[in-house]
């Protein structure tokens, strides 16, 4: 069975982040990581397949960034897809899906396409059932179990009550939670292995996407304007006077959370 | 003169801040707590490479240079001392007779698990009544039907007591020749007939290294258990383990940086007669001193670890390293007690969990006083 992963490389959140006041986006020009959400991804399918496959990452990423997907590498995937190209600057969502999926297609055979719920640094949760979409795969969300029998893949898919299970036949794109499974540390001996494993560079011209179509020009959304977010509230202090416990009570029924 | 790493070194570097940051320094104050050692992280640092840093890839090991074992260890010493310690333990004294002495078919045996991080590995050279005076030891391997039969107890062996050790190597009288005593070393599994151990012994610090003493009670082991010459020169033999010097010149390198980073931070934000008590000038030439010195230590480390890598002779330099950097880390944490106050004296603070483990460091792998010796005897004394 051979599986790709999605990996998204962003800035590290160590990092105090900053945006470009021109584009109102994130400032992407340092080094980027591997996004900890993808980790689990990465993790899981380094599982499923086991000794019998191959782990393929696809990202897209500016500046040719390949310092994220050497991790992944290192933790045992066998090749990458890098999408880097300037004509990418300010793609939306569902370009970046259309993107990815264009790069799937060039990552050989494979039975799962296996990304996170939603990234760290963008979160609109939305990229995997784009790329599902337009591949014309089924599509399967917050995965907290996976585990693929024949043909078919089988996921315990994270409800607010508890877990519904749910078998979709494969291919098909599976999106998975945090703590699906525990990410293993890259050893040394794979973070050597990582830098002479293949890492397939393509523009956008190589995916057959015209520029027309993608970054600020194909979005389809635009960002109008970025305001900081409201300060923080001081929070309400509450003298113990034999009451408090009432009053906190009355306090957290207010904001319906108990 | 590059002072820089290499891109391996430095790689390596990495890891282990990593995951020492996220996976020993949290684990670090139960670990000293529950005072065992902590087998399920050197088990994972074991999946990672860390447990087979100086053995070659042929033998299960990394491969690394003894610069980037040091940068290793400076990582993650910040973290815990104890971890530090047994995987320098088992890095050095426990796997270099192996990597150094033993046939293909033994390091085979016992050298691969232990450079691949699958067991771990002890070194038995200390008994009661020779410590500094190696020379002095009492236990004794004699000749009997095909094998040996090893008789004598060990003091303060490191690492052979734990769910994860293998057994130990340990040094014996074989005989005495024209040139006085002669002496081999045998490998001793766990579960040998006669082989038995006390509990584990309580120190002031490194509370999560298992360090007991050892018993050899008429053990037979077979020929193929003695670890090359059963004649070899006491002396050559020792001078192998002496990057174990090195060693621990990198715990207290850590050791001192680890102090010196609590004390900047706790002398910043601690307000007393109005002001952060790192605005008085007290405080900063202590902080001053501590990272001057501190540097100072770093770069004779350094510079033994590179005279080792190049095939040069490193008794002397390795020697002034341990003996400065130890020395150094010993008066920086009572040092950065002195600066965390009444809170840096309690037990549970992080602080006063270095202040214990530093006087250990002027004590093992040779005491202060016989690396004087050593320096001495090297200056033509
Ligand atoms: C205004 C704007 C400007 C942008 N500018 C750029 C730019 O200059 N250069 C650029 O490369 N991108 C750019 N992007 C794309 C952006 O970084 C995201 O990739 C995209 O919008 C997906 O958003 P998200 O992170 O919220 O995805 P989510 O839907 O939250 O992501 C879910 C999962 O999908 C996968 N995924 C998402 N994005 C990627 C990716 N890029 N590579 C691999 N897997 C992925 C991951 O598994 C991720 O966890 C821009 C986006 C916007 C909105
Ligand atoms: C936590 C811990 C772990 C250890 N782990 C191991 C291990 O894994 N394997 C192992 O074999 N050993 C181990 N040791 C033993 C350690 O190497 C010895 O404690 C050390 O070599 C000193 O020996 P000693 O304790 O017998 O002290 P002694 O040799 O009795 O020394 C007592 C004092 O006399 C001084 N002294 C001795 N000779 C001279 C001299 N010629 N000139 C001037 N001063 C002198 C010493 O410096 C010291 O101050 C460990 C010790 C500790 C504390």
């Amino acid at each position: 069975m051979n599986i790709v992963v999605c990996v998204k490389q962003i800035p590290d959140p160590a990092d105090p982040g900053a945006l470009d006041p021109e584009s109102k986006t994130l400032k992407r020009d340092g080094k980027l990581i591997l996004d900890e959400s993808d980790s689990y991804g990465v993790e899981m399918a380094l599982q499923l397949v086991g000794d019998s496959g191959e782990v393929t990452l696809v990202s897209m990423a500016p500046n040719g960034e390949v310092s994220g997907l050497r991790t992944a590498l290192a933790m045992g995937a066998a090749k990458a897809v890098l999408v880097s190209d300037d004509a990418l600057k300010g793609s939306d969502a569902l370009t970046t899906a259309k993107v990815l999926a264009a790069a799937i297609g060039k990552a050989g055979e494979y039975d799962l396409v296996l990304a996170a719920t939603e990234s760290s640094d963008g979160y609109t949760g939305v990229v995997p059932e784009q790329i599902a979409a337009v591949l014309g795969l089924p599509s399967v969300t917050f995965a907290k179990a996976v585990s693929v029998d024949g043909g078919t893949v089988k996921v315990d898919r994270q409800t607010e009550a508890g877990y519904d299970e749910v078998t979709c036949p494969l291919p098909a794109v599976v999106s998975v939670t945090a703590g699906v499974v525990e990410p293993r540390y890259p050893s040394f001996k794979g973070i050597m292995a990582a830098k002479s494993k293949p890492v397939d560079q393509l523009a956008l011209a190589d995916l057959g996407i015209e520029a027309a179509n993608a970054g600020w020009a194909g979005a389809g959304q635009e960002i109008v304007e970025v305001a900081a977010a409201a300060q923080r509230e001081a929070g309400e202090i509450i003298e113990d006077d034999g009451e408090a416990h009432a009053k906190i009570v009355d306090f957290l029924s207010n904001l319906k959370v108990i | 003169m590059d002072f820089s790493l290499t891109a391996e070194e430095a790689d390596l570097a990495e890891l282990c801040r990593n995951f020492a940051d996220r996976e020993i320094a949290p684990r670090a104050p139960a670990a000293w707590e529950r005072a065992e050692c902590p087998t399920d992280l050197l088990r994972e640092m074991g999946e990672l490479g860390l447990l087979g840093m100086l053995v070659p890839e042929g033998w299960g090991g990394i491969g690394m240079s003894t610069i980037g074992f040091v940068a290793a260890l400076e990582q993650i010493g910040r973290a815990d001392q104890s971890v530090a310690a047994a995987l320098q333990a088992h890095v050095t004294i426990g796997s270099m007779p192996l990597l150094l002495f033993g046939t293909d078919e033994q390091r085979e045996r016992w050298l691969r698990p232990l450079a691949e991080g699958r067991v771990l590995g002890a070194f038995g050279l200390t008994e009661p009544g020779a410590g500094s005076d190696t020379r002095g030891i009492a236990t004794r391997a004699e000749r009997r039907d095909g094998g040996w039969v090893v008789n004598g107890t060990k003091a303060f062996i490191s690492n052979a007591g734990t769910d994860m050790s293998f057994g130990v190597t340990v040094l014996a009288r074989t005989g005495t020749g024209d040139r006085g005593p002669r002496f081999g070393s045998f490998v001793i599994e766990k579960d040998t007939p006669g082989f038995t151990m006390g509990p584990k012994v309580r120190g002031i610090g490194w509370k999560g290294l298992d360090t007991r003493e050892l018993y050899f009670d008429d053990v037979w082991v077979p020929d193929d258990h003695l670890l090359g010459d059963p004649d070899l020169g006491l002396g050559q033999f020792l001078r192998t383990l002496e990057v174990g010097r090195i060693s621990i010149a990198a715990l207290s390198l850590s050791l001192t940086q680890a102090v010196l980073d609590l004390s900047l931070a706790y002398a910043a934000e601690r307000r007393q007669f109005g002001r952060p008590i790192s605005d008085f000038q007290a405080i900063q030439f202590k902080l001053a001193d501590m990272a001057t010195e501190l540097e100072a230590a770093r770069w004779l480390t350094y510079r033994a670890a590179w005279l080792r890598d190049t095939g040069q002779p490193f008794l002397k330099e390795a020697a002034m390293a341990k003996l400065k950097a130890s020395r150094l880390a010993a008066a920086a944490a009572s040092e950065a007690v002195q600066i965390h106050g009444g809170v840096g004296y309690m037990l549970d603070s992080p602080v006063a969990r270095f202040y214990c483990d530093s006087k250990v460091l002027e004590i093992g792998e040779g005491t202060n006083e016989i690396q004087h010796v050593v320096i001495a005897r090297a200056l033509g004394c």
